[in-house]
This record gives C-alpha cells, structure tokens and sequence, in this order.
C-alpha cells in the first residue's frame, strides 16, 4: 500500500514536472559561456525574477565557440567570446546588431573599459563586456624569491631577458602557445607597437623569441594551470583568470606551493569576454532580458564575487568585496591600468605569416 | 512467401553496414573533400563558394569553377608539411613496432596460460578501457614529471641522483602511445595465437626442432594475421594522434594532428586543413589498399 502511493505520488510529480516544462517552452534562454565563468545562483535569481528559464551551457576555448558560430545553426542565444574574437565574427555576419533601447542598464557600463573595446571595430554595437583580465606572469611565490628576491614581482624582462629567464630554466618556465598573446608582449618589451605588422618589428620579436626558446620547458595553453598549483613549474607567461585558479588550487591543496600573478610594470596586454546575441539565436526577446539583467549591478558584482574577475560595469564596483577590488592583479591601480594595451585582430594573411613564424619559434621548424 | 521476406531480410541486413559507412563516412569524407577545394573567406561558413539549392543549375556551375587544388599546392611549397607528415609516420612506426615488441609475449604468455584463467587475463586488458583515456594520460604526467612518481622511486632506491627529464620529451610521447594502444596489438594476436594448433609445436619438437626455432617456422608466420592487424589497429590511429603528443610532448614534437589544429584555430583556414586532412588520409589508406590488393592475391594463389 505504501509502496503504491510512493509509486503515483512519484508519477504525479512527473507529471507536474512535464507540464511546468512544457508551459516554459516559450520562456527559455539559451546561454554558452566559459566553464567555471558564473556563480549559479544568478542563474536562478533570473528565472525567479522574470520567470524566463535558463538552459546553460559551458566552453572552455574561443575555437571551439568560433567553429559553431562560423558553422551557424548552433541554437545559443548569448555566447561569451573574446572581444577579438567577436571582431572577426562580426565581420563573418553570425552576431545581431544589439538594440541599445531593450538595455536600460547599459548605463551603468564602465567609460574606461567602453574606451578600449571600442578599439575592436564595432564590437561595442554588437555585444557587452562581461568580464576582462590581462596576459602576464604567473609565478611560485618561493622560488621567485630564492632567484630575484624578496617581494619582487617579476616584469617582462624576467622572461624576455635570455641571461635571466635562464636561471629559471631548470625550475621550469610555459608560456602560452599563442602567437597572438605573446608577440604583442615582445614587441612591447622592445619598445615597438604591440599591434605593429611591420615585418622587421616582428623579425625583431621572432629573434627575442628564439633567443629565450632553450629556457622555455613548453608552449601550451592549458597545461600551466595544474604545473603551477602543483610547483612543477615557476615561471608561465599566462591568463589572468588561469593564473589567479592556480593560485585558488595550491591554496586548497595545502602543500606549500604559494601561487601569485604579476600584472607586468612594462604593460600588458588586455582580453574583454563579450556577452553577445548570434543572428540566429531562437530566444532573442529573452537573451535582451538576459544581458539587461547581467547588467545590473548587483549582479555582476555577484558574479566577479564568485570568479575573481574584473567586470566593465562602473556601477557595479560599490557591490564588489574588498579583497577583489583592492586586489591589484584583478583591478589594477590606475597607473597599471593607464600601461595596457589592446591587441586588435589581424587580418588573414599576416595572421598566417605571424603563425608561421610562430610554429618556426615552438618547434625549430 | 517466407522465401521472398528471407531474402529480402538478408539484403536489409547486409544494407546496413553500407549504409552506415556512407552515412558516417563517404559523406563527411565528400564535405571535407569539398571543403579542401574552397578558398577562406571571412563568412558563415568561413569558405567560398557555398552551394545552395536556390542557386539552381547555372549556380552550380559556377561554383564548380571556383574550386580549385590551390591549398594542396600551398601543401608543397612549404616543407613544414612534408616536415609533419614524416614525423608523424615516424613516430607512429617506432610506436607501433615497440607496441608489437611488449604486445607478442604479453598475448603469447595468454594463448599459453591455463584455460581456466585466460578469461580473467583477457579482462585485465581490456580493464583500462573503463577509465577515461584522457584521465590516464593525465596520470602518466604525475608519474613522469621531474618530481613525479617515477623520479621518486628511482630515486628512492639510489639508481639515478638527478631527477630523469621524461615528460615533455618523445620519449613521454612513445610511453604514453604504448601505453594507451596495448590492448589494441594484444587482443588481435592473442584471437590467433590462441587459435593456434598446439601439436605443431609438439610435432616440431618431436623431430628435434629447438624451440626458438620452431617459434620463428611455426609460431610466428602463423600469427602473422594477428600480427597486422593489431599493426594497423594501432599505426592508423597514432598517425593522426593529438591528445598524447599535446599533453606529454615538448612544443618540438612536430606531428600532422597539430599542424591541423594550427591551420584550423590558429589561421582559421577551414580549406587548408580540410587538404591536410585529405592527404592524411590519402597517405594511409593507399598504402593498406596495396597491402590488402597483395594479400587477396596471394590468398586466391
């Protein structure tokens, strides 16, 4: 008797759970953004608020975004590429000009960070800033201390001076296998315009390049997250947000490995993750409410709560906790900020000359 | 009636593989062939032309004139390619063979064991199939890494003073390719040797063959079969191989996989990389098409 009423209480509740999906149906938003990018309690603050479901969704590389919206058809409604990431796929026509009129809280944008996507061609017409970071060093507290002292920050010429990246050589040292990343890095340390085409501006950096390359253990993108929370490695030219898990993890792990980043005093260069609507999104009335209600500056002051990360939102920063804000590698002090710089999209010829240079770099090929 | 339905059963049953090979591999295998005679465009798809059925007859002709073998003559002009293309076969080729070196008396010593465990034995090589690849290529980095388990052991006994430098070398790549297409080499030639008459063997001796030599009359040119296949199963696959190279080599492990991804990601050229792959595939199926042409022929003498 007991078991036959668990039994249809059970189909009951299935039941009502198919028909409170099914009466959804039309009220659903379909979002793909970076893994471990949102507190989830957002997620569900916004269905409650707007009744409006949230079926979410998570990448963990701009590649793999920018296949399925080149392919189309992919059935998001906002994806989180990289500002210039979403230049090029703007131009390949997969994103929908934003109407600024369904976005009130737009207002509360941030001018400095407006300032610098809008380097980025249109980028601010078709998408929002969610979060930004910078590429720099990531470093072992204590064996950077043994080498260069206490209390140093390391700075480019750390990994660009061949005579001292080789005393980190043994302990290990990644840098990302990004041409995009980090030639823009070489040219700045050489004094030249991180975003120069010139052919001799980049012989010039190729040469830097080759010069440190028999320091460098391993180009690799992802591999210096675990290296660096594990004390493998001491040194990796690396994302923010990446460096600043690192250093989350080895704090966990508990086993005396102290993890850190250093916004390089020579400038850095600055990433902008662009919440934006594909042209052929299902739900766009939905995804308008979505990016208004990220907006808001509770909100996204919840979310760089949660991630660690540095939001565009001005308005938001009264809601951000101190250890965040005050952190100078998440939000860094004015001066810092006055040194980074932007790396603009390249266009698909020099784009192949700079990969090409790249791979002759990594490989000796 | 029953006549009729059986035989229209069997050529339903035997539709299927083909219909599924056409399905899943003669169609992805036109796109992407299609795909190699196209040029990069900034658009959705990132290639030129794009046929369309609004285009109607006229269009397609047009589109027809468009392709063009452009990006395989891009392929020759730089010796990155080739460059690729023969590490990655050399790679595979060492791995493959030190694969059949470790794999022929692991499935020989099975083929020989008692009946009454050979089932047991057979799932311990088939037990790392339950764990993701992925997570034990992982672990083969925590067992290499300079402070790794390997290190520490040596170590720990007093072989070496100095922690080997394993990972992110070739070597890393060869252990973690052995390691990960084992099973793929045992099991072929275990299913012949275990098929294999014994009183061969028996025979052999009898009349005063010493049994290496009878090893290399008898038992190998028997398991031959077993041996190519379990060579092929494994040298196809490690041709084209990315995740072991990436997450166990050094950035100077040059293989065809990579080169790939570059031109897919990197220079976001779809049509180049669709000939990179063309080629990749090219260069291994003409090669088994001849071997396999050779052994039918042989077989029919």
């Amino acid at each position: 008797m007991r078991k036959t009423l668990k039994i249809s209480a059970l189909s009951a509740a299935l039941l009502a759970g198919v028909a409170s999906a099914s009466m959804a149906e039309d009220k659903v938003v379909n979002v793909y953004n970076w893994s471990d990018y949102i507190d989830e309690s957002i997620l569900e603050d916004f269905t409650k608020e707007t009744g409006i479901k949230v079926v979410y969704d998570v990448f963990d590389s701009n590649e793999i975004l920018e296949t399925k919206m080149l392919a189309g058809g992919s059935g998001y409604d906002v994806v989180v590429p990289t500002a210039d990431f979403l230049q090029r796929q703007i131009q390949a026509g997969a994103f929908e000009k934003l109407d600024k009129s369904k976005l009130p809280n737009i207002s509360n944008m941030w001018d400095k960070i407006l300032e610098r996507t809008a380097q980025f061609g249109d980028v601010n017409d078709y998408g929002i800033d969610y979060m930004w970071g910078t590429t720099g060093i990531g470093y072992n507290v204590d064996k950077v201390a043994e080498i260069l002292g206490p209390d140093v920050k390391p700075d480019w010429n750390v990994v660009f001076d061949p005579e001292m990246i080789a005393k980190f050589k043994d302990c290990g040292v990644h840098f990302l296998d990004a041409p995009t990343e980090i030639v823009p890095a070489a040219l700045n340390y050489l004094g030249l315009d991180p975003n120069s085409t010139d052919k001799a501006d980049l012989e010039k950096a190729a040469e830097l390049l080759k010069s440190i390359r028999p320091s460098i253990r391993k180009f690799h993108s992802s591999e210096y997250i675990n290296a660096l929370a594990n004390g493998d490695i001491c040194l990796a030219v690396g994302w923010s947000g990446d460096v600043l898990q690192a250093r989350d993890r080895a704090a966990e792990a508990d086993a005396g490995v102290k993890v850190d980043y250093s916004i390089p005093a020579g400038g850095a260069l600055m990433w902008f993750d662009m919440m934006a609507i594909p042209k052929d999104a299902p739900h766009k009335e939905e995804a308008y409410a979505f990016l208004n209600y990220i907006m808001k500056p509770e909100v996204i002051a919840k979310a760089s709560n949660y991630v660690f990360y540095a939001n565009g939102n001005k308005a938001s920063q009264e809601f951000i906790d101190k250890e965040v804000l005050d952190d100078p590698a998440i939000y860094p002090p004015p001066a810092t900020m006055e040194k980074l710089y932007v790396h603009l999209p390249l266009d698909p010829k020099t784009q192949r000359i700079l990969t090409r240079e790249w791979t002759s770099i990594v490989t000796g090929q | 009636m029953t006549k009729l339905s059986n035989a229209l059963f069997n050529r339903l049953v035997i539709a299927i593989p083909y219909i599924w090979l056409i399905i899943f591999f003669m169609v992805p295998f036109f796109i992407v062939l299609r795909i190699s005679f196209s040029q990069t465009a900034i658009a959705m798809p990132p290639y030129l032309p794009v046929f369309s059925l609004s285009d109607g007859w006229q269009g397609f002709w047009d589109n027809i004139g468009q392709l063009s073998f452009d990006n395989y003559i891009w392929l020759t002009e730089d010796a990155l390619y080739i460059n690729a293309y023969i590490s990655s076969l050399t790679i595979a080729f060492i791995s493959t063979c030190l694969t059949l070196l470790i794999g022929y008396p692991i499935a020989y010593g099975m083929a020989r064991a008692p009946t009454s465990i050979r089932p047991t034995l057979l799932m311990l090589v088939i037990l790392p199939f339950w764990t993701s690849f992925l997570i034990r290529v992982y672990a083969w980095i925590a067992i290499l890494k300079p402070e790794g388990f390997l290190n520490q052991f040596l170590q720990a006994i007093g072989i070496i003073d100095d922690p080997l430098i394993i990972l992110n070398t070739n070597i890393a790549v060869y252990i973690g390719i052995v390691y990960s297409y084992l099973p793929f080499m045992v099991l072929p030639l275990y299913s012949t040797l275990e098929k294999m008459d014994e009183s061969l063997i028996e025979a052999a001796g009898d009349l005063g063959c010493p049994p290496l030599k009878a090893f290399w009359t008898i038992t190998f040119p028997l398991s031959l079969p077993g041996v190519i296949a379990g060579f092929l199963l494994v040298f196809i696959p490690t041709v084209g191989e990315f995740v072991i190279p990436d997450l166990l080599g050094g950035s100077s492990t040059l293989m065809i996989g990579k080169t790939l991804w570059t031109e897919f990601n990197a220079n976001r050229d779809w049509p180049v990389s669709a000939a990179v792959a063309i080629i990749l595939l090219l260069v291994l199926v003409i090669p088994i098409a001849i071997f396999q042409n050779a052994q039918a022929k042989a077989a029919q003498q």
